[in-house]
């Protein structure tokens, strides 16, 4: 039978879920081996070093940079305080003496007899590295991380903005094509991951953000709504560092589109159980896609592993069109032609024939087309 | 190695996504491309192997060509019939390439030069710190730790001046505690290219923090770069010690019988070769799904530059962020909400493999092409220049043309050739369309011919060059460069309907002559050389001054002879219907695009 691969997103019922947290820098881990942890548990902290600042002790007292050591009142490793003395001249007369006072709380980091300057570095600060999803340590490095597993509902989103949040999830539409209004966003919802269906707006989404709801998840949303959330146009998909209050996450991308029935369905089948999300994009190498994460499964799970949306497609599997002029509409493959067909721009490539669900059948790059599990 | 009598040769490029190998082999004397084939980049997990991706990229051309070359995941060497390849070349930027902060002691001059000195190695480079560069010392020292480069390249001063700015940036590097990019347990390799006199000073204080290297003063005295020290010294490291952190890169280096290069270093090399062996000035860009990669060589002086964040899938909306929507609108024939069209680039960037169905989608994507080579060009003429900060003597004939140092090397007049690569302008439907999209962004002047790389093959190419240069040029020639034909563009402006230039060129198929009207674009088909009587209106310039005629020899090719006289700077008119109408008229001029609803 003629097949496919086709790309796409997970969006599967039970899957283990393996997450590394990472320190930046070497710290120390606060778990052990197989503790159970929720996903604000801390399960490890370093410190962050200081900004360094330079300040040129020679230019400030009119001196060699050979001659401020004379001139220093601190030396390497000393502690000194915002307008403490680092260093003064030695006039004959004290009327004419001058000091250099330290911009900054900090420390003496080094002090340079080639330019006459010293660096001061501001005191480091604390980070604390949640655990992120409810779930069991399985792997611990001593100074870099842990491992935590889960298993969970697994969805991804296609586009987001805004950090790690977790909350419980609150469907606030009937149906995955209605669009989220700021009437469906109510003072129960603070806290919580709030589901909504075809399209959220700027209006909607700062109703949530007001009301202190932790994440927004919508089928699409506008570019000029998400230029005014940001404030700026976003130029290359690298996102989830942005601190705007709420994180928002896309499952279809951008403009009005229904959410994935599936997936629609996978948030109504959790609502009111405990997750975790990120808006955290990265769409270069090493692909990052935003995520949800409800630990457990479904109440009506039956068992056996959901496949994933993703890999071999083949006729009868159902797919949505990502490109014009069939965007946002769903189908069911019904050819796999295996001799390339030339399409409207003249270009000759490798398509799929698929019957939409309206009984219309429409010819479409493969690569236009992504795998639903239906 | 020149010398040796190759028979075939094996070359790969080792892209972010997609490797590709080509087979060469020497047929009466004269190397021709016989074979490709392509395979995923194995990079990254699962695999972490890019030698996977090579021999499956091999393998293909095994099938295609009934060749074998392969025995087991070795190269079979020498060509023994049938069977083997006499060398393999390889090129890469897979992993991202080559990441390079660089840094000098003042912004316009030794910064710019250690930042020509990493372009022209092939890096991208991160970021340029300078004393002057605006930023506080703290800030500085932020940069230089949040960025994870596989090499720093410092230089400042000129050898015996000042050592203190350079010396200060020693210590702000010290105080950073770089880390590199690649590998946990080794440091960070550091360039020192700058004041001999500050050596010994960097050495004390960048001795034991990074992989310290001292070689030749990029800018010995402010008049003179001196720049392929340093040059060699990046590659030597980058294979040596970067390369090697990267999953595969030791076998790969093991298997391939020369240096494996940075792609860009790579095609800038081809570029350079083509532009000697042809003595011409040219201009080569590259337009990829993240960045745009343009390389000029004016006057035998050699630029590049990577616009890092303009290219058409990944970096689209980046497009549309420095253009503004009014830069991609400007270019549509068509009528489309503002709403529709920034949700449509959206869309790309986030599923960044799908391609244009319909005519409109494609007319959105060249509309982008447009700007982001526009965009890329401008920042490439603004680095193309002159060195900087250098006295200049006057005498009295100068007293009214007091130019600055630092002008810019790119003349349009001057540009011999176009060389478009890049899936946008490789794989367009039409190749009048590739050429279109080159003449919007670049508006040349004069006489220029423009040609397409068919299937992204100068990376090969140019790290073939260094072993065998004839087999490399003969391959550039013959299979390489899709010549897509010569555009005349008198440069002036009229009123439409205007006469701007009168013109008899002799093709293969006969003589052509007429008028060109201000506002109009012809186009002559001539696949071969024509010889060509240009009279330009005597307010327009081809290329011997305004008024006077030029007689030339001009090369054909796909698309044929363009003859543009839309004006140079090529104004779009400001009402929309009348933009539409323009547009309608020049698309139907060149037959770019297929009549549809």
């Amino acid at each position: 039978m003629a097949q496919t691969y086709t790309p796409g997103l997970k969006a599967v019922s039970l899957v283990r879920v393996v997450k590394k947290r990472v320190l930046p820098v070497p710290g120390v881990v606060t778990v052990k081996m197989g503790d159970r942890v929720s996903a604000s548990a801390v399960v490890a902290y370093t410190e962050l070093p200081g900004r360094v600042h330079s300040v040129n002790v020679a230019n400030r007292l009119g001196v060699g940079p050979g001659g401020i050591k004379k001139a220093l009142s601190v030396k390497i490793g000393d502690r000194v305080a915002k307008g403490g003395i680092l260093a003064e001249s030695k006039p004959f007369l004290k009327w004419f003496k001058s000091e250099v006072l330290s911009p900054v709380e900090g420390y003496v980091e080094s002090v340079s007899e080639f330019t006459g300057q010293i660096l001061l570095r501001e005191p480091p600060s604390a980070l604390n590295l949640s655990a992120y999803i409810d779930g069991e340590v399985t792997a611990v490095d001593d100074k870099s991380g842990v491992t935590v597993e889960t298993d969970a509902t697994y969805i991804q989103g296609i586009f987001g903005v805004g950090g790690e949040v977790c909350g419980e999830i609150a469907v606030a539409v009937e149906s995955p094509d209605t669009e989220l209004l700021p009437e469906h966003i109510l003072d129960s919802h603070k806290g919580k991951i709030l589901i909504g269906g075809r399209h959220v707006g700027i209006a909607a989404i700062n109703r949530a953000r007001e009301l202190g709801v932790s994440a927004v998840v919508a089928g699409g949303i506008h570019d000029k709504d998400l230029r005014e959330l940001l404030g700026y146009d976003i130029g290359v998909a690298v996102t989830g560092m942005e601190n705007l209050g709420i994180t928002v996450i896309v499952t279809e991308g951008f403009g009005h589109i229904a959410m994935a029935e599936h997936i629609f369905g996978l948030f109504k089948a959790r609502a009111g159980e405990k997750a975790s999300a990120s808006g955290a994009t990265q769409i270069r190498a090493g692909v990052l896609r935003p995520e949800i994460i409800i630990p457990g499964a479904p109440k009506d799970y039956k068992g056996g592993q959901s496949g994933l949306a993703c890999g071999t497609v083949k006729i009868g599997d159902g797919v949505r069109m990502i490109r014009e002029p069939h965007f946002g509409k769903l189908g069911t493959v019904s050819g796999l032609p295996q001799e390339l067909e030339q399409i409207q721009t003249e270009s000759f490539v490798r398509v799929m024939e698929v019957t939409l669900d309206t009984g219309e059948t429409v010819t479409v790059p493969r690569s236009n087309t992504e795998l639903l599990e239906r | 190695m020149e010398n040796r009598d190759l028979e075939v040769i094996i070359a790969t490029d080792c892209g972010s996504t997609t490797t590709k190998a080509i087979l060469i082999e020497k047929k009466d004397g004269v190397y021709r491309q016989t074979f490709r084939g392509e395979a995923p980049t194995t990079v990254e997990a699962p695999f972490e192997d890019v030698t996977k991706g090579v021999l499956n990229a091999i393998s293909e051309i095994e099938e295609l060509s009934g060749r074998k070359i392969l025995d087991g995941d070795k190269i079979i060497t020498p060509v023994r019939g049938k069977d083997g390849v006499d060398i393999y070349v390889s090129t890469s930027s897979a992993g991202g390439g080559l990441q390079m902060l660089v840094a000098g002691a003042v912004k316009a001059m030794t910064g710019e030069s250690a930042q020509r000195c990493a372009l022209g190695a092939g890096a991208i480079v991160l970021d340029v710190l300078a004393t002057n560069d605006g930023r506080a010392s703290y800030e500085k020292i932020e940069r230089i730790r949040q960025l994870r480069p596989d090499m720093i390249l410092l230089s400042g001063g000129t050898d015996g001046g000042t050592v203190s700015h350079v010396v200060e940036l020693a210590e702000y590097i010290a105080a950073a505690e770089p880390k590199p990019r690649l590998g946990q347990d080794y440091k960070l390799p550091l360039v020192f290219a700058g004041n001999t006199k500050a050596r010994p000073q960097v050495e004390e204080i960048l001795g034991k923090k990074t992989a310290l290297y001292i070689t030749d003063n990029i800018r010995p005295v402010l008049e003179k770069e001196n720049l392929m020290p340093a040059r060699l010294k990046i590659h030597d490291i980058f294979l040596e010690h970067v390369m090697r952190q990267a999953p595969g890169y030791a076998k790969l280096i093991a298997m391939a019988h020369a240096g494996i290069m940075p792609t860009p270093a790579a095609v800038g090399a081809m570029t350079e070769k083509f532009a000697r062996a042809s003595n011409s000035n040219v201009l080569a860009v590259d337009i990829g799904g993240a960045t745009t990669d343009v390389f000029s060589v004016f006057g035998g002086v050699f630029s590049r530059t990577v616009s890092a964040n303009l290219g058409m899938s990944y970096s689209v909306s980046n497009v549309l962020a420095e253009a503004g929507i009014d830069g991609i609108l400007r270019w549509l024939p068509f009528e489309i909400e503002e709403q529709d069209l920034r949700n449509r680039l959206k869309n790309k960037m986030i599923r960044p493999t799908t391609i244009p169905q319909t005519i409109e989608d494609l007319l959105i994507e060249h509309a982008v092409a447009r700007e982001a080579l526009r965009l890329a060009f401008e920042q490439h003429g603004a680095f193309a220049t002159e060195l900087k900060g250098v006295a200049q003597e006057r005498t009295i004939a100068d007293v009214f043309d007091q130019s600055a140092s630092g002008k810019s090397l790119i003349r349009l007049m001057d540009l011999d050739h176009i060389i478009g690569s890049g899936g946008i302008l490789a794989h367009a439907p039409r190749r009048a369309q590739a050429m279109a999209i080159m003449l919007d962004a670049y508006q040349p002047q004069g006489v220029t011919a423009l040609a397409v790389d068919s299937v992204f093959m100068m990376p090969h190419l140019g790290v073939l060059a260094g072993v065998h240069e004839k087999a490399a040029l003969d391959v550039f020639y013959n299979d390489c460069l899709v010549k897509l034909g010569t555009c005349v563009a008198p440069v002036g402006l009229a009123l439409e309907g205007e006469p701007c230039l009168g013109y008899e060129i002799k093709t293969e198929r006969g003589t052509e002559s007429g008028t060109l009207v201000f506002g109009d674009v012809l186009l002559i088909p001539c696949e071969g050389k024509a010889a060509a009587v240009l009279k330009p209106a005597k307010n327009f310039d081809v290329g011997a001054g305004a008024g006077k005629t030029v007689v030339c020899e001009v090369a054909g090719g796909t698309v044929g002879l363009v003859l543009d006289g839309r004006g140079r700077p090529l104004n779009l008119p400001s009402e929309h219907a009348l933009r539409r109408r323009a547009l309608n008229k020049w698309h139907k001029a060149l037959a770019l695009y297929p009549e549809h609803d």
